[in-house]
C-alpha cells in the first residue's frame, strides 16, 4: 500500500499544481508534497527493515486477459532509487527557489509528475507497468529541457525525445515478444518474464532491444550524442532531474530486467558488450579535459562516470553489481550537488565559460568548501560516497577480467585530472573582473549543498545500510543469473 | 437495425425541421437524436441474430462499432454550432446528409450480404461527395469534391466488378455461401476469379480506408473539405470502412487467412512507411492530419493481418483512441482556422501562453496519436503490436515501431509550435461551451489510458 502511495501522491499533487495560480503557492505546495513523499519512504524503509523484507507488494489485475497487474513492490534496489528519488527531487525544488521560474505552476507541477514517473519505474514489478512508467517521465523531461531551456532548445530536446523514443519502442517490442515467450498463462509480472522460455538467437534479438533502450537513457557510448547538448540547453532543475534520476533508469532497466532475462548472451558474448561504457569512459573523460563549459563538463563526466556503473553491471558478478546500485546512488546526489554550484555560480557571473572564471575561492569561502567536498566525492576519495561503490566495481570487474578493471581504473585517475584541473582554473588564482564582485552563499542557498554533503559523508563513512539494501537487491538478481 | 431505423428517422426529421425553419431547434434535436439512437443500438447488445436473410447480422462487434460511429458523429456535431456560427441560412441539408451518411457507415457495419456492403458504402460516399464541396464558395472544395467524386466512383466501379467475380464464382452475395465455398475450395486452390474478385474488393475499400497506394486523394481532398467534414472522414468514414473490411474477413474467411494475409500486410507496411515520412513534408495541420490518418490506416491493417479473436477488440479500441484524439485536433484546428486565417505551423505559435486549455488538449491529441502511454493512443497500439507479435508479424510490427518513431517528427510540429515558439497572432475565441467539449474528448484519452478495461474485453 506504500508503494502505491508513493506513486499516487505525486500524480495527484502534479494535477492539482496546474490549477494553482498563485506561483508562490505553487512553488511551496511542491517542496511540501516532495517533502511529504520524503516522509513517506523513509516510512516504507522503517517498514521495510523492522517488520519485513515483504517487498510491500500492492497489485491489482489491470487487464486481467493481458497478463497485465499494476504490481509494484521494494526490494532492496527498488528502496535504494526510491530514497535516491525522494531525497534529490526537493533538493531539486529547493534549488530552483533561487531562480526566478516563469509559469512556475506547470514547471513544479512538471517536476512532480516526473518524480510520480520515477517511483512507478523503480518499483514496478511488471515488464508493461515498467514501460508505461518508462514512458511517463519522457514528457515532462521533454517539457521542461523545451520550455525553460536555453538555446536551441527545440532542435536538441526534439532530438532528445525523438533519440530515447525510437530506443524504447525497441524496448517495447521485445517485452511484448518476451510476454508471448513466457510459461502460459502468459503473464507481464516479473518473474513470468524471467522465466521466459527464448532460443539463444531470440535472446540476442531481446538483449540488443533492451540494450539500445537502456543505452540511449543512460547514456553509454556510441548513443551518447543526444546527452550533452540536452543537458547544457536544459535548464538547471531539468539537468539534474536527467542527470541524477532519468540516467539511473537505465541502469536500473539494465540490472532488473536486461540481465536477469538476457544474461546468457552477457556470458556467451565474453563481456563484448562491456567494451562500449569503458570506451566511453575514456572518451568521455578526454573530452571532459578539454571542455570549456561547465555544464558541458558536467555532462561528459557523467558519462565516463556512468559508463563504469554500467560495466559494473554487466559483469554478472555480486561485488560489481552491489557498487553499481550504490554508485547509481552516490552519482545521482555528486551530480545534483554539481549543477547546483554550477547554478550558483552562473547566476552570479551569468558565464559558465571556465576560462572566464577564476579566484572565486577568496571571495566565496563557503562555497569552495562545499564544492571541494561534492568534488572530492565525484573523485572517488576514501570517506566519500564515490569510494565504496567505485571500489566495488573496480574489484568485481578484476575479478571478471583484470583488463578491464585496468581500463576502468583509468576512471579514477581521468576523474581527479578533470576535476581538480577545473577547480583550480574556476575556484583558485586571483580573481578578476567576472568574479569580482562575486558574493558568497546565502544561508538559504547552503541548505540544498549541505543535505548533499551530508549524504556523501554518511554513505561514504558508514555505508552500512545503503549496503545492505544494495545486497538484499543483489541477491534477487545474482539469484536468477545463476 | 434500431440505429439503421432511428437514424433515418432523425435524417428526415431535420429535413423537416429545416423546412419549418426552426434554426435554432436543429442541433438539439441531433443531439438527442444521436443519444437516442446510440442507446437504441446498444439494446442490441448479446442479441445475435440476422434479418432478412441474412442481409445484416446483428451481432456484438457490429453493435459495438456503430456505437462508436454513432458516438463519433454525436462528437463531431459537438463542434457543428461553433463551426457554423457564422453561417445565416438554416443548414438542415448538410446535417442530414451526415446523419445519412452515418446511416451508410453503420450499414456497413452490420452488413452479411456483399449487395448490403455496396449500398452501405454507396450511401455513405454519395452523401460524402456532397458534403465534400459543401463550400460551394470556395475553389478548394470544389476541387475537393471533384477530386473525390471521380476517383471514388471509379474505385466504386472496382469494388462492384470484385463482389460481381466473388459471386460468379461462388454463386452468392451471401458472406456465409461464400465462406461455406471457400472452405470447399480452398484444398485444390480458389481460382483465378475468385481471386481477382477479392483483390478488387480489397481496392476498393483500400480506398475508402486510405490505404497506400490508394491514399492520393485523401490530403487533397481533406484539405479541400470544411473542416468538420474532414473531421467526420478521417474518423467515421475510416472505421466504417474498417469494420467493413474486418467483417468481410471474418465471415468469408472464417479458420482460413493464409489467402490474403499477405496482401494486406504488404500494403499495411507500405501504409505505414509512407504515411509516417510524407507525413514530415506537410506545411500545415490538415495536410499533417490526412497523412497521419493514413499511416493509422496502416497501423489497423496491423491487426487485420494478425487475424484472432482479438482482432475486433483491438481494432475496437483503436479507432475509439484514433477518432477522439483526431476530433480533437479538427476542433483547434478549427479554432486556429478562425483566429488566425490559415491553419500551417506557424499560425499554432505560442497558443499556450494566452489558451492553455486549447493548447493542452491538442497536446494530449498529439501524444495519443504519436503512442505516449498512459494515454488511450497507447493501449490501442499496445494492443496492434501485441496481437501482430503473437501471429508472427515481427517484420511488420518493425515497420509499424519505425513509423511511430518518425511520427513524433509532425506530431510534436504543433506541440513546439503552441509552447515554444513566440506567440504572433490573435487569441483563440474559444468561448465556455467549446472549451467544455474539448476537456471532454481530453478526458476520454486520458481515462481510456488509464483504464483501457472499459473497452478492452467487450467483443
Amino acid at each position: 500500500m506504500l508503494t502505491l502511495i508513493l506513486i499516487l501522491l505525486p500524480l495527484l499533487v502534479a494535477i492539482g499544481l496546474f490549477f494553482i495560480k498563485n506561483e508562490r503557492w505553487a512553488r511551496n505546495l511542491a517542496l511540501a508534497a516532495a517533502l511529504i513523499e520524503s516522509g513517506i519512504s523513509i516510512a516504507a524503509l522503517y517498514t521495510y527493515f523492522n517488520f519485513c523484507h515483504c517487498q510491500l507488494l500492492f497489485r491489482f489485475e489491470w487487464l486481467a486477459n493481458y497478463g497485465i497487474s499494476l504490481k509494484f513492490g521494494m526490494d532492496g534496489l527498488s528502496m535504494l532509487m526510491t530514497l535516491l528519488t525522494n531525497f534529490l527531487v526537493p533538493v531539486v525544488i529547493y534549488s530552483s527557489f533561487t531562480q526566478k521560474v516563469e509559469r512556475a505552476s506547470s514547471f513544479y507541477s512538471l517536476i512532480i509528475l516526473m518524480q510520480a514517473g520515477l517511483i512507478g519505474v523503480f518499483t514496478a514489478f511488471d515488464g508493461m507497468m515498467f514501460y508505461i512508467f518508462w514512458e511517463l517521465t519522457l514528457i515532462p523531461a521533454y517539457f521542461i529541457a523545451a520550455y525553460w531551456g536555453g538555446e536551441n532548445r527545440i532542435r536538441i530536446t526534439l532530438k532528445f525525445f525523438a533519440y530515447t523514443f525510437s530506443g524504447s519502442l525497441l524496448m517495447l517490442v521485445a517485452i511484448i515478444y518476451l510476454y508471448f515467450h513466457t510459461p502460459l498463462p502468459h503473464s507481464f509480472d516479473h518473474i513470468w518474464l524471467y522465466a521466459s522460455n527464448l532460443n539463444p538467437a531470440e535472446q540476442v534479438w531481446v538483449f540488443l532491444a533492451f540494450f539500445l533502450a537502456f543505452a540511449i537513457k543512460i547514456p553509454i557510448f556510441p548513443f551518447h550524442t543526444w546527452q550533452p547538448d540536452t543537458y547544457v540547453t536544459a535548464p538547471y532543475s531539468g539537468s539534474m532531474l536527467l542527470g541524477g534520476l532519468m540516467s539511473k533508469m537505465g541502469l536500473f532497466g539494465m540490472i532488473r530486467w536486461m540481465i536477469p532475462i538476457t544474461y546468457p548472451v552477457l556470458n556467451r558474448t565474453d563481456g563484448f558488450f562491456i567494451i562500449f561504457p569503458l570506451i566511453g569512459i575514456v572518451y568521455a573523460s578526454l573530452i571532459a579535459i578539454r571542455q570549456d563549459d561547465l555544464k558541458r563538463f558536467v555532462a561528459y563526466t557523467s558519462i565516463a562516470h556512468l559508463g563504469l556503473v554500467a560495466a559494473g553491471a554487466m559483469a554478472l558478478n555480486a561485488q560489481a553489481m552491489q557498487g553499481a546500485m550504490i554508485q547509481m546512488v552516490s552519482h545521482g546526489i555528486n551530480i545534483v550537488g554539481l549543477f547546483i554550484i554550477i547554478q550558483y555560480i552562473e547566476s552570479r557571473t551569468k558565464t559558465t565559460s571556465i576560462a572566464e572564471l577564476q579566484g572565486i575561492a577568496l571571495k566565496a569561502p563557503r562555497l569552495a568548501v562545499l564544492f571541494m567536498i561534492i568534488l572530492l566525492g565525484s573523485i572517488a576519495l576514501p570517506l566519500t560516497n564515490g569510494f565504496v561503490g567505485e571500489f566495488l566495481i573496480l574489484l568485481g570487474l578484476f575479478k571478471y577480467y583484470w583488463l578491464y578493471a585496468a581500463v576502468a581504473g583509468l576512471t579514477v585517475i581521468f576523474s581527479v585530472v578533470y576535476m581538480l584541473w577545473m577547480y583550480q582554473r574556476v575556484m583558485l588564482g586571483n580573481t578578476n573582473t567576472v568574479t569580482e564582485s562575486f558574493t558568497d552563499l546565502s544561508w538559504k542557498e547552503m541548505i540544498p549543498l549541505i543535505a548533499i554533503v551530508i549524504m556523501i559523508f554518511w554513505i561514504g563513512i558508514a555505508p552500512g545500510m545503503f549496503m545492505h539494501l544494495a545486497e538484499n537487491g543483489v541477491r534477487q538478481i545474482i539469484g536468477v543469473v545463476r | 437495425m434500431n440505429s439503421i431505423i432511428s437514424l433515418s428517422v432523425l435524417g428526415v426529421l431535420v429535413l423537416f425541421l429545416g423546412i419549418l425553419k426552426k434554426k435554432t431547434w436543429l442541433l438539439p434535436l441531433i443531439l438527442v437524436g444521436l443519444v437516442a439512437s446510440l442507446m437504441m443500438t446498444l439494446l442490441h447488445w448479446n442479441m445475435n441474430r440476422s434479418l432478412f436473410h441474412n442481409m445484416l447480422i446483428i451481432d456484438n462487434t457490429g453493435v459495438a462499432f456503430s456505437s462508436v460511429l454513432i458516438f463519433s458523429t454525436f462528437l463531431i456535431f459537438l463542434f457543428a454550432a461553433r463551426y457554423y456560427r457564422k453561417v445565416i441560412r438554416p443548414l438542415d441539408d448538410i446535417y442530414a446528409i451526415m446523419i445519412f451518411a452515418l446511416v451508410g457507415a453503420v450499414l456497413m457495419s452490420y452488413y452479411g450480404n456483399l449487395i448490403m456492403l455496396f449500398i452501405g458504402i454507396e450511401t455513405l460516399s454519395i452523401a460524402l461527395y456532397v458534403l465534400a464541396g459543401s463550400h460551394k464558395e470556395a475553389i478548394t472544395s470544389n476541387e475537393a469534391t471533384l477530386k473525390y467524386f471521380l476517383l471514388g466512383s471509379f474505385l466504386s466501379g472496382f469494388l462492384l466488378f470484385g463482389i460481381a467475380l466473388l459471386y460468379g464464382s461462388s454463386g452468392s452475395f451471401d458472406l456465409y455461401a461464400i465462406h461455406s465455398y471457400v472452405v470447399d475450395h480452398i484444398q485444390q486452390g480458389l481460382p483465378p476469379m475468385f481471386k481477382a474478385g477479392l483483390f478488387l474488393l480489397i481496392i476498393g475499400l483500400a480506398f475508402k480506408i486510405a490505404i497506400a497506394p490508394f491514399h492520393f486523394w485523401a490530403p487533397d481532398v481533406y484539405e479541400g473539405t470544411p473542416t468538420l467534414l474532414t473531421a467526420f472522414m478521417a474518423t467515421v468514414v475510416k472505421t466504417a470502412s474498417v469494420v467493413a473490411m474486418y467483417r468481410f474477413f471474418s465471415i468469408t474467411f472464417f479458420g482460413i487467412h493464409g489467402v490474403w494475409e499477405m496482401t494486406i500486410a504488404i500494403l499495411a507496411g507500405i501504409t505505414i512507411v509512407i504515411g509516417n515520412v510524407t507525413g514530415l513534408y506537410q506545411p500545415n495541420l490538415k495536410r499533417m492530419l490526412a497523412y497521419s490518418s493514413i499511416s493509422h490506416s496502416g497501423y489497423m491493417m496491423l491487426a487485420m493481418v494478425a487475424f484472432s479473436g482479438r482482432t475486433a477488440n483491438a481494432l475496437l479500441f483503436y479507432s475509439v483512441a484514433y477518432s477522439i484524439a483526431t476530433i480533437t485536433a479538427f476542433a483547434i484546428l478549427i479554432l486556429v482556422r478562425e483566429a488566425r486565417g490559415n491553419d500551417y505551423f506557424g499560425s499554432f505559435n505560442g497558443i499556450a501562453k494566452k489558451n492553455r486549455i486549447e493548447a493542452f488538449t491538442l497536446a494530449v491529441a498529439m501524444l495519443s496519436l504519436t503512442g505516449i502511454p498512459p494515454l488511450a493512443g497507447f493501449m490501442g497500439k499496445y494492443f496492434l503490436f501485441a496481437a501482430a507479435i503473437e501471429q508472427g508479424w515481427l517484420w511488420l510490427v518493425i515497420i509499424a515501431i519505425a513509423g511511430s518513431a518518425v511520427s513524433v517528427g509532425y506530431y510534436f510540429k504543433p506541440i513546439i509550435a503552441m509552447y515554444f515558439r513566440e506567440d504572433q497572432g490573435t487569441i483563440l475565441q474559444s468561448g465556455k461551451p467549446f472549451k467544455v467539449h474539448i476537456l471532454f474528448l481530453t478526458l476520454l484519452t486520458i481515462l481510456l489510458g488509464f483504464l483501457p478495461f472499459l473497452l478492452s474485453g467487450l467483443i
